[in-house]
């Protein structure tokens, strides 16, 4: 099916309509757990020049199709509810704008890959949880609270500054083939979080973080192909970070 | 059916869930219950800061920032909350710090402060550096942080769970309880979006923290999920709703899109033009201008509009104009906002002006509480064991407007104080008995939801909604406009009883959920437009053209919005007493099928702040 730009919009400012066919893997389990075979449905749907594929998502669900299911929330690339696979690349849908993919061909939609689907485009992200928090995601110091606040300079908050606008969405994880072939590798986004920590000057747990990451299953598993760089919907310098904690096991005493 | 016990239940995963988590569970054993991932609440979507007079930057004092809350919100704010918060809002700020939020800093090393809408040193004088803050990602820091500390205390999460009842053993919504008689929460029941489960919870302590309910509205920052869950549930057993007609409309949203820059923008310098070029805030707000609170900034743009001097092809927005900002600032203070200029609308800040327009952001109104957490029934009583913190609540520190960055102080605060006091009650208190069959009623709606063969869709009644809400009830009301309203929510009242879906299965199925949440947007929707209909005053964010001064003499009061049966002989069954208003009369009754909704009202606490002309 190819999209047509309808004719010229007859009013100034109106934002020009056009129609897309979104192809979606569907995979509907029945209520007994038993599931049917996977398979892809086309829709048809009437978009503008602001939709994005959440949209049309939406749109399937709300006047075509209420059985297509998928995760949303706040709809503006901050809370990470709907990353999936969108034209073969991880995304999430309410970032991707219709227009800027090629509204000509299909726009095929998939789960994001490597951990269980639940759902058409909802995985189990428990395995994905269960990694970040193996890496101690939170502050460890040790002596007394001060007073008032720690200090730390401008330039120590920088430091870190890249990894703390994770969203935990698994965009990354979820695009990496080690991940994608070996579901027991910690994965990006559990190493960007760790990252946060060990680079944070207020912080004195980076020599366990460290070990923990050292672990077979840990950053030496990483194969530098950058995928999750490309797929963070935050630009967050992934492979970076991950090469970070690296040089911190080779230089860092523990 | 599963059946847990925990000394304490929180509903909701957001900052004020999970900071009252972070109190309740190292006292009593605790559960936090989600419809979403933690990490997903919409607090991690508020941007611009956490106002706390830390006077790190320059003078301020917590007397101060009290002083503009309750100006801000019109002196409709109950005075000792207010000033409760401005005081913690230091210790609080503090305490995300020590948890570890990465804010930015001085050239010292200190929490770095930046000016914010209303908030002023010395009553008014002028704006004041008080706003923390981490870039304008300070919600997505709070979020983070409070969720990295329940990981490392080990808090126990019920994920995809969404709360559909709340067990008290009077049912307020089916009859008269004489005041003074003891209500006792004793838990509530929830249904497990991968399975379909039917999971019963019973309490010693429940809190409320399931946030606002923007979804009301079609234009709004807020997430497709916050639809009123944790106050509609309140409604429906009958426990009041406080200032529902007070809603905030956020300034700068997206044009014709809804979703938020930060007043951060404004705080750091942008500036608000119309069509003409003009910095129009100048006439509206000659003092501070753009950082004017927020329903006076939104009134302001929107008068613009009407009055022609609309930017745009269609001249129904104005522009924010960041243009004379240094690139480089802009990137270090507001990055996420000028991306979203830049993803959503193709425009580049850095050059150009940005079209924005009002969008519905907050609730101001809510389940009502006093400065512990605990819940109120009427203007006196406590439900026992029940509490409620953050946007769901109303404690009133925000009044009839809230001022920006407010929200993230009142999370923090109340939520550390309903944890605190949840958990005190519950070391004390006994399990109290569980209705018979508790999950009967839940079933029996999700089972009808679910298996009816055809009728309305959901999205075309939600829509409808959304659509009169915003026609009829959004920054300009009058009596037409909010009677039309009312006459099409009751329409879509009637509607609903026919809803369907068309997912007829039991796991993961979000159509059945969505028109669970439309029931309860419905309900949230007929609290806001009943209580400004009778509301015939202008205060802070609730505007009537037909009566747009501020009424101290009839109207400094909260209006309190109950759910009660009809009579058999078609009058209210109840007794003359703190349900209603200080003379005991009730000031207005709507009849609904099958039920009425009573207006009652509440004194408004006045402490230091007699209420004064609002000037900026």
């Amino acid at each position: 099916m190819t999209a047509v730009l309808e004719d010229a919009p007859a009013e100034v400012g109106a934002i020009p309509s056009f129609t897309v066919t979104l192809r979606v893997l569907r995979h509907l389990p029945d209520d007994s757990g038993e599931t049917t075979i996977d398979h892809w449905d086309e829709f048809q749907v009437l978009c503008h020049g602001t939709d994005r594929v959440l949209d049309a998502l939406h749109k399937v669900k709300w006047e075509q199709d209420g059985s297509l299911t998928f995760r949303r929330s706040c709809a503006h690339g901050v809370c990470g509810s709907d990353a999936m696979r969108i034209n073969g690349r991880n995304r999430l849908a309410c970032k991707t704008l219709l227009k800027d993919l090629d509204p000509s061909k299909p726009i095929t939609v998939e789960p994001i890959k490597g951990l269980p689907v639940v759902k058409d485009l909802v995985v189990d992200m428990e395995p994905f949880f269960a990694s970040y928090r193996e890496i101690m995601p939170f502050l460890i110091t040790t002596g007394n609270e001060p007073s008032k606040e720690r200090l730390q300079s401008a330039k120590q908050r920088e430091r870190f500054d890249d990894t703390t606008k994770c969203i935990l969405c698994a965009a990354c994880t979820s695009s990496c083939p080690v991940f994608w072939t070996d579901g027991q590798y910690f994965g990006p986004a559990a190493i960007v979080n760790a990252h946060r920590f060990i680079f944070d000057s207020r912080d004195e747990g980076g020599a366990q973080r460290l070990e923990i990451l050292n672990d077979k299953e840990g950053v030496w598993r990483c194969r530098t192909t950058f995928n999750c760089t490309e797929a963070c919907p935050r630009g967050i310098e992934v492979t970076k970070a991950i090469q970070e904690v690296k040089r911190a096991m080779i230089t860092r005493a523990f | 059916m599963q059946t847990h016990q925990y000394d304490v239940v929180i509903v909701g995963a957001g900052g004020a869930g999970m900071r009252a988590a972070l109190e309740s569970s190292t006292r009593v054993r605790t559960a936090v219950i989600s419809k979403l991932y933690p990490t997903r609440s919409h607090t991690g979507a508020a941007q611009g800061g956490m106002c706390a007079a830390l006077a790190n930057v320059e003078e301020d004092n917590w007397e101060w920032h009290t002083f503009d809350t309750v100006k801000g919100g019109d002196y409709l704010v109950d005075q000792d909350a207010a000033e409760v918060m401005a005081k913690e809002a230091i210790d609080a700020v503090l305490d995300l710090e020590k948890m570890g939020l990465p804010f930015n800093r001085t050239p010292e090393g200190r929490i770095d402060q930046r000016r914010f809408g209303g908030h002023t040193r010395n009553h008014g004088e002028a704006a004041v550096r008080r706003s923390c803050y981490a870039a304008d990602r300070t919600g997505h820091m709070i979020l983070q942080t409070l969720y990295q500390q329940c990981v490392k205390n080990e808090v126990e999460f019920f994920n995809e769970f969404y709360v559909l009842d709340l067990l008290v053993d009077h049912d307020l919504a089916a009859g008269h309880v004489p005041e003074g008689e003891e209500v006792n929460v004793s838990g509530v029941v929830a249904y497990e979006l991968a399975t379909g489960e039917i999971h019963v919870f019973q309490a010693k302590s429940v809190v409320l923290a399931t946030g606002g309910a923007g979804k009301i509205f079609k234009t709004t920052s807020n997430a497709h999920t916050l639809t009123g869950d944790g106050m509609a549930l309140a409604y429906r057993r009958g426990i009041p709703l406080e200032d529902m007609e007070f809603f905030q409309f956020h300034p700068t949203g997206l044009a014709g899109l809804g979703i938020l820059l930060s007043e951060a923008a404004r705080g750091e310098g942008a500036i608000l033009r119309n069509s003409e070029g003009e910095r129009f805030m100048e006439r509206y707000a000659p003092t501070i201008k753009d950082l004017a609170p927020r329903d006076i900034v939104a009134r302001s743009m929107a008068n613009e509009v009407r009055e022609g001097r609309g930017a745009g092809p269609n001249k129904d927005y104005v522009l924010l104009d960041l243009t004379h900002l240094e690139p480089a600032h802009i990137d270090a203070k507001l990055p996420d906002i000028t991306e979203f200029a830049r993803t959503y609308l193709g425009v580049e800040p850095y050059t150009e002006p940005v079209p924005v327009y009002p969008t519905a952001h907050y609730a101001m109104g809510g389940v009502p509480t006093n400065i512990e957490g605990e819940v109120l029934r009427n203007q006196t009583d406590v439900i026992r064991g029940l509490y409620a913190a953050g946007e769901v609540a109303c404690v009133s520190v925000h009044g009839s407007n809230r001022l920006g960055t407010n929200s993230l102080l009142d999370i923090n605060v109340f939520g550390k104080r309903a944890g605190i006091s949840a958990a005190a009650y519950a070391s004390g208190a006994s399990f109290v008995d569980l209705p018979e069959d508790p999950a009967a009623t839940v079933e029996a709606g999700l089972e009808t939801i679910r298996t009816r063969p055809d009728g309305d869709r959901v999205a075309d009644i939600r829509k409808a909604l959304q659509e009169t809400m915003d026609a009829n009830a959004q920054v300009f009301r009058t009596q037409d406009s909010l009677t039309q309203a009312l006459d099409d929510i009751k329409a879509l009242r009637k509607r609903y009883e026919h809803v369907s879906v068309q997912d007829k299965s039991r796991t993961f199925n979000t159509d059945l959920l969505e028109a669970v949440e439309l029931g309860f947007l419905l309900d949230i929707a007929e609290t806001v437009v009943v209580g400004a209909l009778n509301r015939e005053e202008s205060r802070g964010g609730h505007f009537r053209e037909d009566f747009p001064d501020r009424d101290d003499a009839n109207f400094m009061r909260h209006t309190m919005a109950y759910r009660r049966p009809i009579a058999a002989d078609g009058h209210r069954q109840w007794g003359a007493d703190s349900d209603g208003d200080a003379e005991g009369r009730f000031h207005h009754t709507e009849v609904f099928d099958g039920y009425q909704l009573v207006l009652g009202s509440k004194h408004v606490n006045v402490t230091r702040y007699q209420p004064m002309e609002r000037k900026y």
